[in-house]
């Protein structure tokens, strides 16, 4: 008898209690759109093509982001300045399509392509999802600050001679004898 | 053959080769760099170490390379064994050191060696924390991007510019790991064969230029198998075509033809298929004005052509379908070939010489294989360059002789040309003037194509008694002519060469005189290569009518004996005198002419419909041997253009296979022809072959700014490929190979996966089919020409000069090649030059008939003669005649001038 009681009635007495004390506790729902939830620096939300701390186009369009998405929804084309530095004559992100996954960012070797907390992306239209690459590049460094992928490289560009990367001795010259 | 065991397992081997080699052979994984399949071992990179063992009791084990240690009977190696990964991670990592952390802004990236052996190899992570050496770069020509960064000093590119191609202008320079590998000065690299650097280096230090400017990835290239339709050799190429435009042109390995090789006319040349002018829509033009023809329309377009007499005029740049197509609309005795007369007459000798038994025509790789080589007449390395490079190997069969009897194996590079030093099998080149040949030529004698032939009769008189004698020669020229018979005969498998372009079928017949003599003195079959200048020339020679001279139908269409024409793929401005063209193109009442890019009879026509290029349909073509070749359509055209057999034949009924097929059937001498389609029920439930690799990226984006809503993808009903990433992936069926790609070998080095051993043929591709039969008993001798009347007093002798960039109709209008392009130009001796008061690089005039060329006085031509380049036909060929009277001119302000001619013999230094 002991044991039925315990079972049933103090089990449900006990629910009620704690039910009434939920009461008592911060409410977690918010009340969006009209209070904004806080974002994870880190969370995988509209992509964005940064700029390297000079400001300029940090995207080298290697194609490494478009091979590693797995639904292929970019697409971009090579070109280069009069100096030698790469850059994406357009780059096109299809976001009806992408499943911000990240792996874009991952593969990216100059921190150009970097996921952002945004994530209103909603459209009417399916054709206004495909940004360009003017809807994609942002005046800043976004998340990474300090990286500038052809400070590091050896390809010779205006304003860095050969051997002005990091690490590079000055370039040799091959008519020297010396050792 | 040779048994080793490798890591435990035993394989059966070819000892005459070395451990590396045959590890590839049999598809094992071994890093390499310095090693090439073509150029053998130099042990320079330390790459390939393997871990040897004395027997089967031994433990320790010593490191080998194994690209220097033979395949021996019995040999006991490791490629697991720690010591060796570690050997092989350390090695890696030292090369290294100094790599510029530029593979994202780095053209070959993706398709790298260095990328895949480094992975291969296991190292990662940059530990030295020394400064990377640098070095500056230079411009080296429109074709060729060089970033010396990238070096890791394996030195294959010198192997392959210096030793292979003999090339003078690209060396390394500089010790230790200041090694530079570049000019002694910046500037364009001489070599007509430097396009092959890109494929031949490891690494990113030479790169394609062209390609670059408008850049994809390997992955992202969808390429099908094709066939260069630059010259007549018919090197087989894999195009890749990306956002709808085509991209670039690599090397696609044929065993039997080209090998790893390309020229760069058949690397460089092919934008035109780009190209803005080309033509777009089927237009009806009178008096200047052009029309649309509405599609509707299409249909009844032909039926014009259909009853009544009308003239087909064939080409040798177009397809055997297209002239196939042609044939049978206007049938068999109003199709010509559409070359010109002298060119229809030579290349009707070189198939009587093709069906004779005593010969035989020799594939490139045979071609590799002669000891003894005569070329009369022809300037190979502009003509059919591809031949001129296997010349050089050919010539070095005497090194692997000597080798052989010091009992050093062949693979071991260096010693061999150690060995050697200039030791060459003999090359003779009879030419009217200095080719690029000349630096590994044996005897090189320079006079006028009547003298030539001459010579080549008194060769063939004094290798057999019963070849005709020739007519009294100088007496300077008897020494060479005992020395070149004498290493004829004494010759294993010697080669003659001659062709259509020197522009004398005298040349022909000497060679044939020549070779039958060989044969008649040695018994056996012999090599005898007749050069032809154009894709499809021996294709179209097939299918038109002896007797069908081109001269014949522009004299029926003057007369208006003939009232409607059709002009396939062919300028005819190019193939007969102008007057005579424009006279024969305005008495025609009807003229349709089909082509896929406007020339000056285009502009004559009534009617004009657009075809498509090389790359945008399937096409077989036969070349210099009689082989045919299939090449598979790469991209998709996506204006009104048609194949020319699809507007010749009812267009909604029929492919390619049905045309094929057909030829075969009614065509003479084409009945193999359909061996060369794919077999389609071999494949597994019916899945096509993807032209797109299995990452080719972008898919859901590349058109997603123009619809979002992605359409299906396009069927290929045409053909066995898909224009798709779905089918069977090339590791599972190499029948139809485009771009190469195995695991662990994204670089082009994968094609040791899809061959049966390195340098064997591949697993299962198809070389080709030969068309044509030997079927008559060996013919006679040819009686030896009268020699020709002298020209008139003053009159300079002509021989006709080509240019590797230029020569070439379409590839002329390609962007890489046209910034190598000259003027035409008048070669002419010191003494010629003197008398008419000529200096480098000034303007002459021709025959006084407004014909300017540019004077490029060389000192290996003969006083009296001109080697006469007619740019691209800026100089009607036709009209020149076979002797020429020239004065100076006034310079006209367009002029490209001949500042990029690369020639050995320029008389100015420094010109």
């Amino acid at each position: 008898m002991y044991t039925l009681i315990k079972d049933t009635l103090l089990s449900q007495v006990r629910t009620l209690w704690m039910v009434f004390l939920k009461i008592f506790t911060k409410a977690d729902t918010v009340e969006y759109p009209d209070v904004q939830p806080y974002m994870f620096p880190r969370w995988r939300g509209r992509i964005i093509l940064s700029r390297d701390p000079d400001g300029e186009e940090r995207c080298v369009a290697c194609n490494l982001c478009a091979v590693a998405c797995p639904v292929d929804c970019i697409a971009l084309q090579k070109a280069e300045t009069e100096d030698g530095r790469w850059y994406p004559e357009f780059f096109r992100i299809n976001f009806s399509r992408c499943i911000m996954c990240g792996f874009c960012e991952e593969a990216c070797p100059t921190n150009a392509i970097q996921l952002t907390p945004d994530f209103e992306m909603a459209e009417y239209a399916r054709q206004d999802m495909v940004w360009e690459k003017e809807d994609l590049l942002i005046d800043g460094t976004g998340k990474y600050h300090d990286y500038n992928y052809y400070r590091v490289a050896g390809k010779q560009i205006a304003g860095k001679d050969k051997g002005e990367a990091l690490n590079e001795a000055p370039p040799v010259d091959v008519r020297s004898l010396l050792p | 053959m040779a048994k080793i065991v490798v890591d435990g397992l035993e394989y059966e081997v070819d000892s005459d080769n070395n451990l590396l080699q045959e590890c590839l052979s049999q598809g094992l994984d071994l890093p390499y760099f310095c090693w090439h399949p073509c150029m053998g071992s130099v042990g320079a990179c330390r790459q390939c170490a393997v871990k040897q063992y004395r027997d089967a009791d031994d433990k320790d084990g010593l490191l080998v390379m194994a690209c220097m240690t033979p395949a021996s009977d019995g040999a006991i190696i490791s490629i697991e064994d720690e010591q060796a990964r570690d050997m092989r991670e350390r090695v890696i990592e030292s090369l290294m050191i100094s790599h510029p952390h530029d593979c994202p802004v780095c053209e070959e990236g993706g398709e790298c060696h260095l990328q895949d052996m480094t992975l291969m190899s296991g190292h990662n992570y940059r530990r030295y924390d020394k400064k990377k050496r640098t070095h500056r770069n230079q411009y080296l020509g429109p074709f060729i991007n060089h970033e010396m960064n990238r070096c890791i000093t394996c030195y294959r590119c010198v192997r392959y510019y210096d030793d292979y191609a003999g090339g003078t202008d690209l060396v390394a320079q500089a010790s230790h790991h200041h090694t530079y590998f570049g000019r002694h000065e910046e500037g364009v690299l001489e070599s007509e064969f430097s396009g092959n650097l890109v494929e031949v280096c490891p690494t990113g230090v030479f790169t394609d230029k062209a390609f670059s400017e408008h850049y994809a990835r390997k992955w992202d290239l969808q390429s099908a198998p094709s066939v260069c339709t630059g010259c007549a050799v018919g090197c087989n190429t894999t195009p890749g075509e990306r956002y709808g435009t085509l991209r670039r042109i690599v090397n696609r390995y044929n065993s039997e033809v080209n090998g790893y090789f390309l020229c760069d006319r058949g690397r460089f040349g092919f934008d035109y298929v780009n190209s803005d002018a080309r033509l777009t829509t089927p237009v009806r033009q009178v008096n200047g004005v052009s029309t649309a023809i509405a599609e509707s329309q299409w249909q009844a377009l032909l039926e014009e052509f259909t009853s009544g007499e009308v003239i087909g005029i064939g080409s040798p740049r177009a397809s055997n379908e297209s002239n196939f197509a042609l044939r049978c609309l206007v049938g068999d005795s109003h199709f010509y070939s559409g070359m010109s007369d002298s060119e229809h007459g030579a290349t009707q000798l070189i198939l009587e010489l093709a069906r004779d038994r005593a010969f035989h025509s020799p594939s490139i790789r045979d071609i590799e294989r002669a000891d003894a080589v005569l070329v009369l007449g022809e300037d190979l390395t502009n003509v059919a360059p591809r031949i001129a490079l296997a010349l050089r190997q050919s010539v070095r069969n005497k090194a692997k002789e000597l080798a052989a009897s010091c009992n050093i194996p062949r693979w071991q590079d260096a010693a061999v040309r150690e060995l050697a030093q200039h030791e060459r099998s003999p090359l003779a080149l009879l030419s009217g003037y200095a080719t690029r040949l000349e630096d590994v030529a044996s005897d090189s004698l320079i006079d006028t194509p009547a003298v030539l032939a001459n010579i080549g009769h008194a060769i063939a008189a004094k290798l057999s008694d019963k070849a005709p004698a020739p007519v009294a020669l100088a007496s300077d020229y008897s020494a060479a002519v005992s020395r070149i018979a004498e290493q004829l005969a004494k010759a294993q498998r010697p080669l003659i060469i001659a062709g259509t372009c020197a522009g004398d079928v005298a040349l022909i017949r000497a060679a044939a005189n020549i070779a039958r003599a060989l044969h008649a003195s040695s018994g056996q079959v012999t090599d005898l290569c007749l050069v032809v200048p154009e894709v499809n020339s021996i294709g179209v020679g097939l299918l038109a009518n002896k007797d069908n001279l081109l001269s014949a139908a522009l004299e029926k269409m003057h007369s208006a004996a003939v009232k409607k024409v059709i002009v396939l793929e062919n300028d005819l401005y190019r193939r007969a005198g102008h007057q005579v063209v424009t006279d024969a193109l305005a008495s025609v009442e009807h003229l349709l002419v089909v082509d896929q890019l406007p020339t000056a009879t285009t502009a004559k026509a009534h009617t004009l419909l657009p075809t498509t290029a090389f790359s945008e349909h399937e096409a077989t073509y036969v070349n210099y041997e009689g082989r045919a070749q299939l090449s598979f359509q790469v991209q998709r055209n996506q204006s009104s253009a048609m194949p020319a057999w699809r507007w010749f034949s009812d267009r909604r009924q029929g492919n390619v296979e049905a045309i094929v097929n057909r030829c075969a059937e009614e065509a003479k001498d084409f009945a193999k022809l359909d061996d060369l389609l794919p077999d389609v029920k071999q494949f597994v439930a019916g899945m096509k072959v993807p032209r797109q690799s299995h990452r080719y990226s972008g898919r859901t984006a590349m058109i997603a700014n123009l619809n979002v809503h992605e359409p299906k993808q396009p069927v290929d009903d045409e053909s066995v490929l898909a224009f798709s990433m779905e089918g069977i992936p090339s590791m599972k069926d190499a029948t139809i190979l485009g771009a190469a790609w195995a695991p662990s070998w994204n670089s082009n080095q994968a094609i040791s996966k899809f061959q049966d051993e390195v340098n064997g043929e591949l697993k299962q591709g198809h070389t080709g089919s030969l068309l044509i039969e030997r079927t008559d008993p060996n013919a006679s001798y040819f009686a030896v020409d009268k020699p020709a009347k002298k020209g008139k007093k003053g009159a300079l002798q002509v021989a006709m000069a080509y240019q590797i960039f230029g020569s070439d109709e379409l590839s002329a209008r390609s962007h890489s090649i046209q910034k190598r392009m000259t003027d035409a130009y008048i070669g002419i001796s010191p003494e010629d030059a003197e008398a008419l008061g000529l200096v480098q690089g000034d303007s002459v005039s021709l025959n006084g008939n407004g014909d300017l060329a540019t004077a490029c006085i060389r000192s290996r031509i003969k006083p009296g003669t001109a080697a006469v380049y007619c740019g691209d036909n800026q100089i009607n060929a036709h009209s020149i005649g076979e002797s020429l009277l020239i004065s100076k001119s006034a310079a006209r302000s367009d002029d490209r001038g001949i500042s990029g001619l690369i020639v050995s013999d320029l008389y100015e230094e420094g010109y």
